[in-house]
C-alpha cells in the first residue's frame, strides 16, 4: 500500500482533484460505449420487430 | 473472386455477416470479463499500490489512464483505416462495418488522451495545454475521427460513405507516424514513449507492470465496445435477410 489513511489516499499527496477527475473521465468513457451501443440495439430490434408486424399484416 | 485459394478460410467466413454475428456472440462475453478483470486489477494496483513517482508525486498515477488511452487511440484509427482498406478493395461489407463502428469509440478514446493529458499538464507543466508537436497532432488524430464520423451520417448510400470514410481515413493514416515521432522530430514538453519493443521500460517493474495491465485491459475493453457496435451494424443492414428476420422474431 502506497497510503497510510484513507484520507492521504483520497488527497493523492495534494494532486486529488487531478487523479481523480482523470479516473472519472474514464470511467464516463468506458460507461458511455458500453451503454450506447446497448441502448441502439434494443432500438434496433424494437424497430424491427414493428416493422416485421406492420409486413405481416399488410403483405 | 475467382481464385480463392490465396487467402486463407477465416478471410472468407468473416465476409459473411452471419457468420460474423455468430463468432462475435461467442467471443463478447469472454472479452467482457478479461476487460473487467483486468481493469478492476489494474485500476486498484495503480492507484493503490504502485508508487508515487519521485518527483511528480502522486499525479503520476495518471499515467495508467493517459498512456492506455492514447495508445488505443491510435490502434483503434489504425484498425478503422485497414477495415476501410479491405471494405474498397474486396468490397467487403462487415469490413465496411468495423471501420464505422471504430469512429465513436476512436473518438472517445482520443478525448480521453487529450483530457487526461491536459490533467496531468497541469500539475506538472504548469498549463492545460500547449501547442507542441504531440498534443497537436492527437488532437488533428481527434478530428479525423470527427471528420469521419460526420462524413458517414451526412452520406445517405452506406456503400458510397463506406468508401468516402475509407479514403479520408486512409489519408489521415499519415498522421499516425508524426503522433509516434512528434516527440523526436520537434522540441516537446512531451515524454518521450513509455513502452517500446526495443527497449526495457525507463521505470521500475512495480510501475509498469499496472501499466501493461491497464493497457491490456483497455484493448479488451475495445474489443467489447467494437463487437456491440459492429452486431447493431449487422442486424441494421441485413435486417432484409432471413436469419435477421428469424432473429428479430424469435
Amino acid at each position: 500500500m502506497s497510503f497510510e489513511s484513507f484520507a492521504e489516499f483520497i488527497d493523492m499527496g495534494g494532486h486529488g482533484l487531478y487523479v481523480w477527475l482523470s479516473y472519472a473521465i474514464a470511467l464516463g468513457v468506458v460507461v458511455i460505449n458500453i451503454v450506447n451501443p446497448l441502448m441502439q440495439k434494443r432500438q434496433i430490434f424494437t424497430e424491427q420487430v414493428r416493422r416485421l408486424r406492420r409486413e405481416k399484416q399488410n403483405p | 473472386m475467382a481464385d480463392k485459394k490465396w487467402m486463407p478460410r477465416w478471410f472468407y467466413q468473416l465476409a459473411s455477416p452471419r457468420w460474423c454475428y455468430d463468432i462475435t456472440g461467442k467471443l463478447l462475453p469472454i472479452f467482457a470479463v478479461a476487460a473487467v478483470l483486468l481493469l478492476v486489477t489494474g485500476t486498484v494496483w495503480a492507484l493503490m499500490f504502485a508508487p508515487a513517482d519521485y518527483q511528480q508525486g502522486d499525479s503520476f498515477r495518471i499515467i495508467y489512464i493517459h498512456v492506455p488511452s492514447a495508445i488505443l487511440a491510435q490502434s483503434c484509427y489504425m484498425m478503422m483505416a485497414v477495415a476501410g482498406a479491405i471494405g474498397l478493395i474486396w468490397k467487403m461489407k462487415v469490413a465496411d462495418m468495423v471501420a464505422k463502428s471504430c469512429a465513436p469509440i476512436g473518438a472517445t478514446i482520443a478525448i480521453l488522451a487529450l483530457a487526461t493529458g491536459a490533467i496531468w499538464g497541469k500539475p506538472t507543466w504548469g498549463s492545460w495545454w500547449v501547442w507542441d508537436a504531440r498534443l497537436t497532432s492527437m488532437l488533428i488524430l481527434l478530428f479525423l475521427y470527427f471528420g469521419v464520423m460526420a462524413l458517414n451520417s451526412a452520406i445517405e448510400s452506406e456503400q458510397t460513405a463506406a468508401q468516402a470514410t475509407a479514403v479520408l481515413a486512409l489519408v489521415g493514416l499519415v498522421n499516425i507516424p508524426i503522433i509516434k515521432y512528434s516527440v523526436d522530430w520537434w522540441n516537446t514538453l512531451h515524454q518521450p514513449a513509455t513502452f517500446t519493443l526495443t527497449e526495457k521500460p525507463a521505470m521500475p517493474p512495480e510501475m509498469w507492470i499496472p501499466l501493461l495491465v491497464m493497457v491490456i485491459g483497455f484493448y479488451c475493453f475495445f474489443a467489447v465496445a467494437m463487437m456491440l457496435r459492429l452486431r447493431n451494424e449487422i442486424v441494421r443492414r441485413e435486417r432484409r435477410s432471413s436469419w435477421v428476420r428469424e432473429l428479430i422474431s424469435g
